[in-house]
């Protein structure tokens, strides 16, 4: 167990210092988030009532398509450096791969969301800091990357991979992008309390189906 | 491998056929005209077999992909890949009688009612999924990653529809179903007519899932003789 512990975090922590290195990916999510917020602004026509209705789409948006740009790279990266096979020798569980992933798709998407967060609050001039939005954040998070993250293994395998990965994961990351916007807006708008605990049920419900079934299956696509 | 067709499917063609022709008089003809919705009606004893057959067809690849990962045996995976094709000609069907029935009675083509959201959600996992299979060339990792995919898909719709009802019950729904749209009053005749149109979708779901089975797994053979020329 703590071996499995250790090679997971072994794997999250290669990529992070690959990308302390290099800052390729953060930098690009950051400045394609901040440039969908502004087109986004001008899109929308925003006055202040229409602001407050449509923050939490244009937040959840941002973030997915931001995620994605990150997750095409997670694995296009090993296969295009031939460091893949190296990984898959590795003498670990191929679910720690998984995990050791989905850990640095979630550092690098949670990073992004930390700078987005407060520009969106100043430019929208809507208060985004509340505990209970940074929990839904947390959990809309997890099941996008816990998705993504089996979905870019795949994608990056195959012939169109950078066009395969929106097509495959938007559909079913649905429940995700509803029950987040739909907390989200909750919350900003100080809706009932029972009302929001029904999106972030759900968010918890897909969150832990998708994992294990992620888990289940990831074994297949790494396969030689 | 033998090329001539099963005597078995050569009866389900004509099966199918004859069952196509009687269905016809008995929706045109022999079925009564609806009290409330009139003609528009009719649409109904295609449409509602087309669309629990696609779920069944999705559900056949689910199957068929749980199955491949368990055995690597490629006809499960055949099967998988027949199933979705045929589900997806029946989910369109469903999904276009559907708007040909709702723009006279809901007076609109498209609402953003959950259950047609759903399907339509459904309809382009399922386009994922061909595309996805088209851009791999092995066949074996052709068949895990659709298998796998297959899987998920899935298991998603359950989810989606649900929330997407929450979405539309929390929120006013703009096209409101009262009852007596809902349910409608069945004729002895109508109910007949029905169950005889779903009786003949099910033959059709099996004849056409059968053929594409057998073109998937000649198209395998050819591939594989391809290789092995190539390679020699």
């Amino acid at each position: 167990m703590k071996s499995y512990l250790q090679a997971i975090l072994a794997i999250a922590r290669k990529d992070l210092a690959a990308e302390i290195r290099s800052r390729e990916l953060i930098s690009a999510m950051l400045v394609f988030s901040l440039l969908v917020v502004l087109i986004f602004n001008f899109a929308l026509e925003l006055d202040r009532a229409a602001r407050e209705n449509v923050a939490a789409g244009v937040l959840w948006v941002t973030f997915t398509f931001a995620g994605t740009l990150g997750l095409n790279r997670t694995f296009a990266a090993e296969k295009d450096r031939g460091s893949l096979d190296g990984l898959l020798l590795a003498p670990v569980d191929r679910t720690a791969i998984y995990f050791g992933k989905l850990i640095s798709t979630l550092v690098f998407m949670l990073l992004v969301e930390a700078v987005v967060l407060p520009v969106f609050s100043v430019l929208y001039g809507i208060s985004l800091f509340n505990f209970l939005l940074l929990g839904v954040i947390l959990l809309g998070t997890f099941g996008y990357g816990g998705v993504g993250t089996l979905l870019a293994c795949m994608a990056a395998q195959t012939r169109t991979r950078d066009v395969m990965l929106p097509i495959l994961l938007f559909p079913v990351t649905v429940p995700v992008m509803l029950g987040a916007v739909r907390a989200s807006m909750g919350i900003l708008l100080n809706a009932e309390w029972g009302e929001i605990l029904t999106w972030i049920n759900i968010l918890v419900v897909y969150d832990v189906i998708f994992v294990a079934v992620a888990v289940m299956v990831f074994d297949y696509l790494i396969e030689e | 491998m033998s090329t001539s067709t099963p005597k078995a499917l050569q009866t389900l063609n004509i099966v199918s056929i004859l069952m196509f022709i009687i269905s016809l008089g008995l929706v045109f003809l022999y079925a009564p005209r609806e009290a409330v919705m009139g003609e528009a009606q009719r649409i109904f004893y295609y449409h509602v077999p087309s669309a629990w057959l696609s779920f069944v067809a999705f559900g056949v690849t689910l199957i068929a992909g749980i199955g491949y990962l368990r055995t690597n045996d490629h006809r499960w995976d055949h099967l998988g890949i027949a199933s979705v094709e045929v589900g997806i000609v029946f989910a369109i069907m469903a999904l276009l009688s559907g708007m040909l029935w709702a723009r006279p009675i809901w007076n609109t083509w498209w609402t953003w009612d959950p259950r047609l959201t759903t399907y339509t959600i459904l309809l382009l996992i399922y386009f994922a999924y061909l595309m996805l299979r088209q851009g791999i060339e092995d066949p074996d990792k052709r068949a895990r990653f659709g298998s796998v995919y297959g899987i998920v898909g899935f298991i998603s719709v359950p989810i989606t529809y649900f929330s997407i009802y929450l979405w539309r019950t929390i929120h006013p729904a703009v096209f409101g179903r009262n009852e007596s749209e809902t349910k409608m009053s069945m004729e002895p005749q109508m109910l007949q007519t029905f169950i005889f149109c779903n009786i003949f979708f099910m033959v059709l779901f099996v004849t056409l899932l059968w053929h594409r089975f057998r073109l998937e797994a000649k198209t395998a053979h050819i591939e594989e003789l391809r290789m092995k020329v190539s390679n020699a």
